[in-house]
């Protein structure tokens, strides 16, 4: 046993790439286990891993947790990307929690039928551009500072640049009216932890394609 | 300025409800403000009060908190609901995360019609039976005590009561193969605070019915 978190999931970003940028972020090094057939999902399910018969798991100091945002919390809390206090955390959690719906509809995008696919992208960019970008560029703009939260590196800033290089890859000139979150973009991408999760060979996964979402199908049917 | 927690959303259940059976089970008084027109929502985003423009929005301690999430962690963390240490917060969030999949379920149910209202109705019940109320049920059964985490009363607890007695509401006698589930709402539900709130008069909100769906529906444009 290596004492590092393992993380089951498919090899694809889904719900388990925010877990993946925090580690990295954060400096951690992790194993992970891949699904890729329905049975090896149904075998976890039976071996009685998965509290709620879900993944993301993620195995971590003796605990087998689920549960996207539960495991988030301790990972931000564990190393120290938690914010200093109560009121740090809230800003943290309601700025990541922003993030998330907006995330949301990303990983929603390659499930929808093909006729949806058009008004599904224009709402992801007319919620980025009018609804979350403005947010996090008018706390940069206000505080001045290079982080979101309490001029220190947080979460709140690991999930933002998974969000906006996210939203890039749709829509490349989507950071074109927000100088702050521009600058904030290369900051972050130089942070070394950060740099080096970005680079080809880390467990950064890439955007989800048809294989991908053909996996999705076959091991979740239900 | 009273210095009480004040809440906004619409005079119902909704995103809002979990926030009221929080700050009741901590003994906290609050106001509420309700949405009743789409005017009234219109103001509150002129005011620039809310984050994302959405509701639920709690003003506390100086702050306008909105997504359900963060408030509910800020109040759960300030009022000692929250676990000892972060293992006991990474249990109470798992077991928090679930009973809102299954809430969550629940909520819907009234936006659908017909045939897909039954369909949506027997997943909820399924879901109840096989996949939540088990892990419960087995926690309770595991540990002996009275509450879900660390012996102390917790926001799992409180969250999990209200869980149980939404889905009571859509599905009588769903406890009747869970023991330890019918003991634990009995023993939740007489928590003096608990107890205060459950009685006719306070801040809970009733079942949505036809006439809030609708002007759910016309405020929020869905």
């Amino acid at each position: 046993m290596s004492g590092k978190p393992r993380l089951t999931y498919l090899n694809g970003r889904g719900r388990m790439e925010p877990i993946r940028w925090l580690l990295g972020a954060a400096g951690v090094e992790f194993e992970e286990t891949f699904l890729e057939t329905r049975e090896q999902y149904e075998k976890l399910i039976k071996g009685g891993s998965l509290l709620f018969q879900q993944v993301p798991l993620v195995e971590i100091d003796g605990m087998k947790m689920v549960q996207t945002r539960a495991i988030l919390s301790y990972i931000a809390g564990k190393y120290n990307l938690y914010g200093k206090d109560l009121k740090e955390r809230a800003l943290i959690d309601m700025y990541v929690e922003g993030i998330t719906d907006l995330m949301q509809m990303i990983l929603m995008f390659p499930f929808a039928p093909p006729e949806e696919k058009e008004k599904n992208f224009n709402s992801i960019k007319e919620k980025a551009t009018n609804r979350y970008f403005p947010v996090f560029e008018k706390v940069l703009k206000q505080h001045g500072q290079d982080f979101l939260v309490g001029n220190k590196f947080s979460w709140a800033d690991i999930q933002l640049i998974e969000a906006i290089l996210a939203v890039e890859e749709k829509i490349p000139a989507v950071l074109s009216g927000f100088p702050q979150l521009q600058a904030f973009k290369i900051r972050m991408s130089n942070m070394p932890t950060i740099k080096k999760f970005l680079q080809p060979g880390s467990p950064r996964k890439p955007p989800p394609d048809d294989h991908y979402v053909e996996t999705v199908l076959k091991i979740f049917k239900n | 300025m009273a210095g009480k927690p004040k809440l906004h959303y619409t005079k119902g259940r909704g995103r809002m409800e979990s926030v009221r059976w929080l700050l009741a089970a901590a003994g906290v008084e609050f106001e509420e403000e309700f949405i009743e027109k789409k005017e009234d929502l219109e103001k509150l985003w002129s005011d620039g009060s809310l984050l994302f423009q959405q509701v639920p929005m709690v003003e506390i301690d100086g702050m306008k908190m909105v997504q359900a999430r963060a408030i509910l962690s800020y109040i759960a963390g300030k009022y000692n609901l929250y676990g000892k240490d972060l293992k006991e917060r990474a249990w109470i969030d798992m077991y928090v995360e679930g009973t809102t999949d299954l809430m969550g379920m629940i909520m819907h149910l009234p936006f659908h019609s017909g045939d897909t209202k039954e369909k949506h109705l027997a997943l909820i019940t399924e879901r109840a039976t096989n996949r939540y109320f088990p892990v419960y049920e087995k926690a309770l059964k595991d540990h002996g005590h009275d509450y879900l985490v660390g012996n102390k009363l917790s926001w799992a607890d409180i969250h999990l009561l209200e869980a149980i007695l939404m889905t009571e509401e859509c599905k009588p006698g769903i406890l009747s193969a869970f023991p330890l589930l019918q003991a634990f709402k009995g023993r939740i539900s007489n928590v003096p605070t608990i107890k205060k709130f459950l009685q006719p008069g306070s801040q809970r909100k009733p079942p949505p019915d036809d006439k809030y769906i609708a002007n759910v529906r016309k405020i929020f444009n869905i």
